[in-house]
C-alpha cells in the first residue's frame, strides 16, 4: 500500500501574526514558518503505518513556493521516503490544490491520501473534501484513530457530538485531527539522510491545472480589540449592571 | 546511555554574528573543511536581539562583495542626536562633542537577525551543515581533559524526567576543534570558563539587561536614518543606562534601553524603567499613534577588555560574546563578535593544517584592530561607577582628549550579583501604572515574542537551593526575580498564607539575566527542548 501525505507551509503557531497596513493580507517577511500542525499528525501517521508493515511507501507532498519545500524535506526527515514539491507562486486556494493533487493521484496511484484536517493560516478546511470529490474516492475527516483493515479503514472520527467510527474502503482520504498521534521530533541524523533523499520539482503548469484565484479578497483586518473588563463590587452591582447596562438579563 | 555520534572537523555552537563568521571563514580558507553548526532557536535568528547600527569593518573583510548578495544591509545612517533627559526637558547634545567611537555616519541600521538569517544562507550556499532547534547541552571531554565536543538536548523528557514515546536521544558531534558562539553568558562557555579557568586574574565580568521594542510609527515621526540615544532620566545619577531609538526602513522605529546589571536597589525593575522612560515627552511624541509590533530582551556583555576571559582552552575556542567582545563606549558587538569568529577561523585552519596551537588565537586577537579597539573602550564603562557625571565628564577626557590611551586602566569590582543592597536599605519604587498606548504590562509583551516551550518537559530554570527563594532572597532583597526577569517568568505566589516562588518556565525568553543578577547565584539556566523559546521576527 503506498501513502500520499500533503504538507502545507504556514505561519508557525506561536507567531503573533500582524496584520498588513494596507489591509491586503499578513506579514509573513522575516516570519518563523513550520509544516502545518496537523499535516504533521498526516505524516506521523503514514509512517507509522508503515513501519507497522501495513504500507509500503509514504511520499510527501507539497503545493506552494520555493520556500515550501521545506516541508517536505522536514517530512523526508521524520520517515516519508520521498518527495514531491508541486511549485506555485502566489495565492492558492483549496480548490486549486486539490485538482493538483488530483493530478498527482493519476500520476503516483496511492493507495490513500492523508492530511491535516484543515490548515492554521486560513481555516478553510476544504482541500480534503474537495479532493474527494474530485476523484470519488471515500473520505474520513478529523480522525484521531486510524485502524488498517484488509482493503479497509476503520477510522475514529472528532465530531461535535462525541467520537463517531465509520468503516471505508481504500482507496480513501483521510483528514488528521491533532489528537491522532504525538509526531516524532526529527532526529539530527534523520535530517542528514533526508537531504539525501529525492524530491521530484513539478512546475503546476505542466499538470495543466488552473490555478488562478476565484475568490476576491476585499480586505483583512484585525479583530477589534476587546474593552478592559471592570469590577464589580458585589452581585447586586453586577445584577443591576447587567440589567441596565448590559441590558442582557 | 549510548548515543550516536557524528564527527566533524569543526564544530560551532550558536548561530549569531560570531558563530555564522567563524563558519563561513572556516570554508573560504578550506572548502573541505567539515563544518557544523548548532542553533537552539527554531530557526536562526529567532533568538537573536539586538539594536542594531552596524559598522561592517568585519563585513567587509569576511565578505567583500556584500553589497552585491543582497544583504539587509540597506538603511544609512544619516543624522545622529544625543539627548540627556530630565523627568521633563531635555537637552540635546552636539555630535561633534561625542567621542569618536560614538560617531556613526558611516554605519547602517539593520536588523541583526535578519543579518544573521543572510549570513547563514551564505555558510549554507559554502557547504556548512547548519542545524536549528538542536540546543548543544553537555559539553564532552577526551581523556586528557580536552574538548571533543558536545551532545545535543534529549527530546521527549516529560516534566518528571521520564521518557515519553517520542523520546529521541541527543546525539554527540564531535569536532577536532569545537567553537563555542552561544553569545552573552553561554551555559556552555560559563562552565569552560570555570573548568579551565579562563577568567583568571581577570576583572569579574559586567552585564547590562537590554530591551528592544519595535514601533510601526506615523510618517510625519519618522525619519528614516535618524539614531538618536539618550542618558539620564528615568535613571538615577547611581545606576548605568540609556536608550537608543533608530529610524529603520518602512516606517518603524527601533526602541530600546539598556540598563548595567551591576544596579544597587532590589525594587528597580528594569522593565518598568524601560516602559516608564518611553513616556517622557521627547520618546513619546515620536512613537505616539504608532503602534508596537515586537517586544524582547536580552542580557549583553559590558565588562570589555579587563573582563575579556582567554579565549583558547584544549581542543575549543569561545568567540564574540560567549567570551565578552563587546564594545560598550560604542554600543557595538557585532563587528567585534564577526572579527573575532574570522580570527577563530584562521586558528582553527593553521591549527589542522600547520598542527600550530590553538592560543596562536591570543595572538592573532593580540595584533588585530579588534584588540585595539577593546583596549581603547577599556576605560569608559568602569568609569560610570562614580556615576553618570563624573563617568561622563572622564569619558570626554579619556575617548576625546587621550583616545582610550591613558596610561593606567580602572578595574570592574565586583560580579553584579553582588551589587544589591537589602531591600530595607533602598527606596521602594513606584512605578506608574501601564496605558495600553506608550506602555503595556508584562503579559502582553511576551505575548509578542512568540516564546513557547513544549509543555510536559523539565524546568530549564534550576535552582540549585529550592527553598533558597523563599527562606533569604524573599526576605532580604524582595525576592528581585520578579522585577530583574523581563518576561514574568518568577512569581511570588501567596498560598494559604504561605509564600511559595513560582517559575514560568514557559515564558523564558533565554535573556540570562537571572543566570547572572540572581543574588547568591541560585538560578542556572540550562537548555530547554530544542527550539523552545522566542520567534523573533526582525529584531
Amino acid at each position: 500500500m503506498k501513502i500520499l501525505v500533503a504538507v502545507k507551509r504556514v505561519i508557525d503557531y506561536n507567531v503573533q501574526i500582524r496584520v498588513k497596513e494596507d489591509g491586503t493580507g499578513v506579514v509573513t517577511d522575516n516570519v518563523k514558518m513550520s509544516t502545518n500542525p496537523p499535516d504533521d499528525n498526516a505524516i506521523e501517521e503514514a509512517v507509522k503505518i508503515k513501519e507497522a508493515g501495513k504500507a509500503s511507501e509514504v511520499v510527501a507532498i507539497t503545493v506552494g513556493e520555493e520556500k515550501a519545500q521545506e516541508t517536505v524535506r522536514k517530512a523526508l526527515a521524520v520517515g516519508a521516503d520521498r518527495g514531491i514539491h508541486v511549485k506555485v507562486d502566489g495565492t492558492l486556494e483549496p480548490l486549486a490544490v486539490s485538482k493538483i493533487l488530483q493530478k498527482i493521484v493519476d500520476k503516483e496511484k496511492p493507495d490513500l491520501v492523508f492530511m491535516g484536517k484543515q490548515a492554521i493560516d486560513d481555516d478553510c478546511n476544504q482541500t480534503g473534501q474537495m479532493l474527494s470529490a474530485l476523484l470519488n474516492w471515500p473520505q474520513a475527516t478529523f480522525a484521531s484513530k486510524i485502524d488498517v483493515k484488509e482493503n479497509k479503514l476503520e477510522v475514529t472520527r472528532e465530531i461535535d457530538e462525541g467520537l463517531e467510527t465509520i468503516e471505508i474502503n481504500v482507496p480513501a482520504i483521510v483528514t488528521c485531527d491533532l489528537r491522532l498521534n504525538e509526531p516524532r521530533y526529527a532526529s539530527l541524523p534523520n535530517i542528514m539522510k533526508a537531504k539525501k533523499k529525492p524530491i521530484e520539482e513539478i512546475a503546476a503548469s505542466d499538470l495543466g491545472v488552473d490555478v488562478s484565484p476565484r475568490l476576491e479578497q476585499l480586505k483583512v483586518e484585525e479583530p477589534p480589540k476587546r474593552k478592559a473588563g471592570i469590577k464589580v463590587a458585589n452581585v447586586a452591582e453586577l445584577v443591576q449592571k447587567l440589567k441596565n447596562e448590559a441590558k442582557v438579563i | 546511555m549510548s548515543r550516536e555520534s557524528m564527527e566533524y572537523d569543526v564544530v560551532i555552537i550558536g548561530g549569531g554574528p560570531s558563530g555564522l563568521s567563524t563558519a563561513i571563514k572556516l570554508k573560504q580558507l578550506d572548502p573541505n573543511l567539515n563544518v557544523c553548526l548548532l542553533e537552539k532557536a527554531s530557526e536562526i535568528g529567532a533568538h537573536i536581539l539586538s539594536g542594531n547600527v552596524f559598522e561592517t569593518r568585519a563585513l567587509d573583510e569576511l565578505l567583500p562583495n556584500w553589497r552585491e548578495l543582497n544583504s539587509p544591509i540597506k538603511t544609512k545612517v544619516t543624522k545622529e542626536k544625543f539627548l540627556f533627559l530630565g523627568k521633563t526637558k531635555s537637552l540635546s547634545w552636539p555630535t561633534w562633542l561625542l567621542p569618536a567611537v560614538q560617531q556613526n555616519h558611516k554605519n547602517y541600521i539593520i536588523s541583526l537577525a535578519n543579518l544573521c538569517r543572510w549570513l547563514a544562507e551564505q555558510a549554507e550556499n559554502l557547504g556548512v551543515e547548519i542545524f536549528p532547534g538542536f540546543p548543544a547541552s553537555e559539553i564532552l571531554y577526551n581523556e586528557d581533559g580536552s574538548v571533543k565536543g558536545v551532545a545535543t538536548q534529549d527530546m521527549g523528557i516529560d516534566k518528571d524526567g521520564n521518557k515519553k514515546d517520542s523520546f529521541e536521544p541527543g546525539i554527540e558531534l564531535l569536532g577536532k576543534v569545537t567553537v563555542f558562539a552561544e553569545g552573552c553568558r553561554g551555559h556552555l562557555g560559563k562552565q569552560l570558563i570555570e573548568k579551565f579557568e579562563l577568567n583568571k586574574g581577570k576583572d569579574p565580568q559586567q552585564y547590562g539587561i537590554g530591551f528592544k521594542e519595535i514601533w510601526e510609527i506615523e510618517d510625519k515621526n519618522h525619519e528614516e536614518g535618524l539614531v538618536m540615544h539618550t542618558a539620564g532620566w528615568p535613571l538615577d545619577n547611581n545606576t548605568y543606562g540609556g536608550s537608543f531609538m533608530y529610524h529603520a526602513e518602512n516606517k518603524q522605529v527601533f526602541l530600546g534601553y539598556v540598563i548595567g546589571l551591576d544596579y544597587k536597589n532590589p525594587h528597580l525593575s528594569p522593565y518598568d524603567e524601560f516602559q516608564r522612560f518611553k513616556t517622557h515627552p521627547a520618546i513619546k511624541k515620536i512613537i505616539e499613534g504608532g503602534k508596537r509590533i515586537s517586544y524582547g530582551a536580552r542580557a549583553l556583555i559590558e565588562g570589555g577588555f579587563q573582563s575579556l576571559p582567554k579565549m583558547f582552552m584544549p581542543g575549543a575556542l569561545l568567540v564574540g560574546c560567549d567570551a565578552g567582545t563587546l564594545n560598550m563606549p560604542k554600543i557595538k558587538g557585532s563587528h567585534t563578535a564577526m572579527k573575532s569568529g574570522i580570527i577563530a577561523a584562521e586558528t582553527i585552519n593553521e591549527h589542522l593544517k600547520e598542527n600550530k596551537d590553538l592560543s596562536i588565537y591570543e595572538d592573532k586577537f593580540k595584533n588585530s584592530w579588534l584588540h585595539k579597539e577593546l583596549y581603547e573602550a577599556r576605560n569608559v564603562k568602569p568609569s560610570f561607577s562614580w556615576g553618570l557625571i563624573l563617568g561622563i565628564i572622564f569619558t570626554g577626557i579619556d575617548q576625546i582628549l587621550f583616545r582610550g590611551k591613558l596610561p593606567f586602566t580602572l578595574k570592574h569590582k565586583h560580579a553584579d550579583h553582588e551589587t544589591l543592597k537589602p531591600a530595607n536599605q533602598m527606596p521602594k519604587i513606584d512605578y506608574p501604572k501601564y496605558d495600553n498606548v506608550i506602555t503595556f504590562d508584562k503579559t502582553s509583551s511576551v505575548y509578542l515574542t512568540g516564546t513557547n516551550h513544549a509543555d510536559n518537559q523539565p524546568v530549564h530554570l534550576k535552582l540549585k537551593d529550592p527553598d533558597l527563594p523563599i527562606n533569604y532572597t524573599l526576605e532580604k532583597f524582595d525576592e528581585p526575580a520578579q522585577r530583574y526577569c523581563p518576561a514574568g517568568v518568577y512569581e511570588v505566589q501567596k498560598e494559604n498564607d504561605v509564600n511559595k516562588f513560582v517559575i514560568n518556565s514557559q515564558n523564558c525568553i533565554h535573556c540570562k539575566t537571572c543566570d547572572i543578577k540572581e543574588p547568591s547565584q541560585n538560578i542556572i539556566w540550562v537548555t530547554p527542548e530544542g527550539s523552545g523559546g522566542p520567534r523573533y521576527g526582525n529584531m
